[in-house]
C-alpha cells in the first residue's frame, strides 16, 4: 500500500486535531536497505548535524546519509534540517563494548537525544521509518511525499496538544528501533511510568507522555522477552477486582504480570497502535476511555478511533467492531509477505 | 430533500440541514459531527457512517440512520427520536434529558452514562443487542432497557453496570445471571407496573426493526434500581 491511501483516511479525522503534529510510521518501505538500521534525524542546524554524525560514524558505518524528501507546500513551515541515514553496528565496537547491536542502537539514540543539543533521533528502526512534522496529517503525509513509499503496514496519527508544546519532535508516532506507537489520549501514569523506565537508560526528552510507551514497549518486548499479550496485560492491567474473577491460571498469570511490573501499568485514557516489524497490536486502557474500531476488508485489517476513518478507504469494510478496554488486538501480517 | 454529505465538513453540513425542508435525507456521510445539533423540526434519515455526537441537545424531530453511529449519540438530548439501525459507539445517550433512542445491535462501553430525568422529561434508550462496561455509570433518571438479542455469545452487559447509578431504572430482558451489580443498587424481577411501564418502548423497538413483540413481552425481565438505602459514596474507581 502506497502513503496515498492512509493520508485519505485520516481527511474524515481532520477535525480531530489542530494542526499542531501529524505523523505516519510505514514498514517495509525500504527493502533495499532491509539489512540495515534507517536513522531518521531532526537538526536545527549544520553543527548539531556535525556532532551527530560524527557520533553514529564512531559506531556505524554510514551506506547512505541523505536528506529525507520531501514536497514544498505551504501548509508546513519551520523546516528543521530533515536528515535520512543507513548505518550497520561496527563489529569492533559491538565486541569491545560486549553488547547487541538492538542495544548499541538504543544507546545511540538516547544520548543523541539527551545530549545534544537541537538533534532529535526520530526514528531507528530497520525497514520501516517514522516520519513527523508540525501541521495536520494530510499535510504532514504531502510533504513527506508518502505516496511514493510502499509498505506492508502504515500508522497515523494528527496531535491535538492539550498541555505539552506542539513541535516537530512532540509530534506521534514516537519510534524506537522497529516499534512505533500511535496515540489518543494522555497519560495519568506518565511520571511515574518515566522514573521507573529511566532506571533502565531510557530518557525522556520528547516534551510529551506517549513516547514512554515506545520505551515501555522497547524494554518489555526486547529486553525482558514478554509476548505481546503479556505486555498488554502489564499496561493496560485489569482491576484486581477483574482479575479475581478469572480463572485460576489466568488470574495467577495476570496477577504475577501486576506484581512484577506494577510501574509499567499505564492509567488514563489511551487507545494506541504499536507497530512493530511484521505487524501491530491495537490496545484501549482498561477503562477504555478512548474509541478504537476495526474492521476488515479482505487481507487487510484497519484500526481506526472512529469508523469513518475506515470507511473513507474501506467503504465495504466488513467484521466491523470495538474491543473491550485492556483487549489486544495483535495482527500479524502474513509469512513471507515483507 | 437530499443532501450529499461528500466533501462538506460538519458546519456546513448543519447549515445545509438547517436551511432544508423538514425532511431530509443525508448520503455519503463520512464522520460528521454533531449532525442535527440542537435541532427540533426534522425527520432526518442518514446513509454513511455519521460522526461522533449525532443529535447532540436534540429537542424533537427524528433522526434514523441506517448503518452504524460513532460515539455520544443524543448526547445530552432533550426530545425527539434517534433510531440505529446498527451498533452505536461509546457514551450512546450521554447526559440524555428526554426522548428516546433506540438501537437495533449493540451499545459501545458507558452507554447511558449520566443520563437524568425531572417531572414529565424521562429519557429513554433501548438497546437491542448487548451493552458493553460502565453501562448506566452515573445514572440519575430515565429508562435503559437492554434486549440482549444479539448473538455472539458475549455477556448481555460488560463489567461495572450502574456504577454510582443514583436514580432512575435499568431493565436487562432475562435473568441477568453473573452480571456483577454493585451494592448500592438493586435488582428484582420485573413487576407488573414495570412491564406495563417498558411495554410502549419495547412495541416500538419491534415495530423499527421488526422484531415479534408478543415473543420479546412473554419473557422475564429483571429491573435495577439504586439502593437508597445504601446509595453510591465512592469517589473513585478502585484500582
Amino acid at each position: 500500500m502506497t502513503g496515498e491511501k492512509i493520508i485519505e483516511s485520516m481527511l474524515p479525522m481532520h477535525d480531530r486535531s489542530n494542526g499542531l503534529g501529524g505523523g505516519f510510521a510505514g514498514y517495509g518501505i525500504y527493502p533495499e536497505y532491509k539489512d540495515f538500521y534507517a536513522f531518521h534525524v531532526f537538526y536545527n542546524d549544520n553543527s548539531a548535524r556535525a556532532e551527530c554524525e560524527k557520533l553514529l560514524g564512531e559506531s556505524f558505518e554510514i551506506v547512505k546519509a541523505e536528506n529525507i524528501p520531501t514536497r514544498k507546500i505551504p501548509e508546513i513551515t519551520d523546516i528543521p534540517l530533515i536528515w535520512r541515514y543507513f548505518a550497520a553496528p561496527r563489529d569492533s565496537v559491538l565486541s569491545r563494548l560486549q553488547l547487541d547491536e538492538k542495544e548499541l542502537v538504543v544507546r545511540f539514540v538516547m544520548h543523541v537525544n539527551s545530549k545534544i543539543d537541537g538533534a532529535y533521533v526520530f526514528s531507528s528502526g530497520k525497514n520501516m521509518g517514522t516520519f513527523k512534522a508540525v501541521g495536520f496529517p494530510e499535510d504532514v503525509g504531502r510533504f513527506y511525499r508518502l505516496d511514493e513509499y510502499e509498505a506492508y503496514l502504515w500508522t497515523a496519527h494528527g496531535r491535538y496538544p492539550t498541555n505539552t508544546p506542539g513541535w516537530w519532535g512532540g509530534a506521534h508516532p514516537f519510534s524506537l528501533l522497529d516499534f512505533s506507537v500511535v496515540h489518543n489520549g494522555e497519560i495519568s501514569s506518565y511520571d511515574a511510568n518515566r522514573r521507573h523506565i529511566e532506571m533502565f537508560g531510557y530518557k525522556c526528552t520528547l516534551r510529551t507522555d506517549t513516547e514512554v510507551i515506545a520505551y515501555i514497549a522497547d524494554y518489555l518486548l526486547r529486553r525482558c522477552g514478554l509476548t505481546l499479550e503479556e505486555v498488554a496485560s502489564v499496561i493496560a492491567a485489569p482491576f484486581w477486582s477483574t482479575i479475581e474473577k478469572k480463572e485460576p491460571k489466568e488470574a495467577e498469570r495476570l496477577s504475577y504480570l501486576r506484581k512484577v511490573f506494577p510501574s509499567l501499568l499505564v492509567t488514563g485514557p489511551f487507545s494506541i497502535v504499536l507497530g512493530f516489524d511484521g505487524g501491530m497490536m491495537a490496545l484501549n486502557d482498561r477503562l477504555k476511555l478512548r474509541p478504537m474500531v476495526v474492521a476488515e476488508a479482505g487481507d487487510r485489517v484497519y484500526v481506526a478511533s472512529e469508523e469513518a476513518a475506515i470507511r473513507a478507504v474501506e467503504p465495504d469494510a466488513e467484521n466491523v467492531y470495538a474491543p473491550m478496554g485492556g483487549e489486544p488486538v495483535i495482527v500479524r501480517v502474513k509469512e513471507g509477505a515483507y | 430533500m437530499t443532501i450529499n454529505a461528500k466533501n462538506l465538513d460538519f458546519t456546513a453540513l448543519n447549515e445545509e440541514l438547517r436551511s432544508a425542508g423538514p425532511i431530509c435525507r443525508i448520503e455519503g456521510c463520512l464522520g460528521q459531527r454533531f449532525i442535527a445539533a440542537g435541532m427540533k423540526d426534522k425527520s432526518i434519515e442518514i446513509y454513511g457512517v455519521p460522526g461522533n455526537a449525532l443529535g447532540a441537545y436534540l429537542g424533537g424531530g427524528g433522526i434514523v440512520v441506517y448503518g452504524n453511529a460513532q460515539d455520544a449519540v443524543g448526547d445530552t438530548m432533550n426530545a425527539g427520536l434517534i433510531v440505529i439501525h446498527g451498533h452505536a459507539g461509546d457514551a450512546a445517550g450521554y447526559a440524555m434529558r428526554g426522548g428516546e433512542i433506540y438501537i437495533k445491535g449493540n451499545a459501545g462501553y458507558r452507554a447511558g452514562i449520566h443520563m437524568k430525568e425531572y417531572r414529565e422529561k424521562k429519557p429513554v434508550m433501548v438497546i437491542g443487542g448487548r451493552a458493553s462496561s460502565f453501562l448506566g455509570e452515573y445514572q440519575a433518571g430515565g429508562i435503559i432497557i437492554v434486549l440482549g438479542l444479539h448473538d455472539d455469545g458475549k455477556p448481555v452487559v460488560g463489567n461495572f453496570p450502574c456504577t454510582g447509578m443514583h436514580g432512575g431504572k435499568m431493565v436487562l430482558r432475562g435473568e441477568a445471571l453473573g452480571v456483577d451489580f454493585p451494592s448500592h443498587t438493586k435488582q428484582r424481577r420485573a413487576t407488573d407496573a414495570d412491564m406495563s411501564e417498558i411495554t410502549p418502548y419495547i412495541e416500538r423497538f419491534c415495530g423499527l426493526f421488526g422484531y415479534d413483540t408478543a415473543g420479546l413481552l412473554g419473557d422475564t425481565y429483571t429491573v435495577v434500581t439504586p439502593d437508597s438505602n445504601n446509595p453510591y459514596k465512592q469517589m473513585y474507581v478502585e484500582n
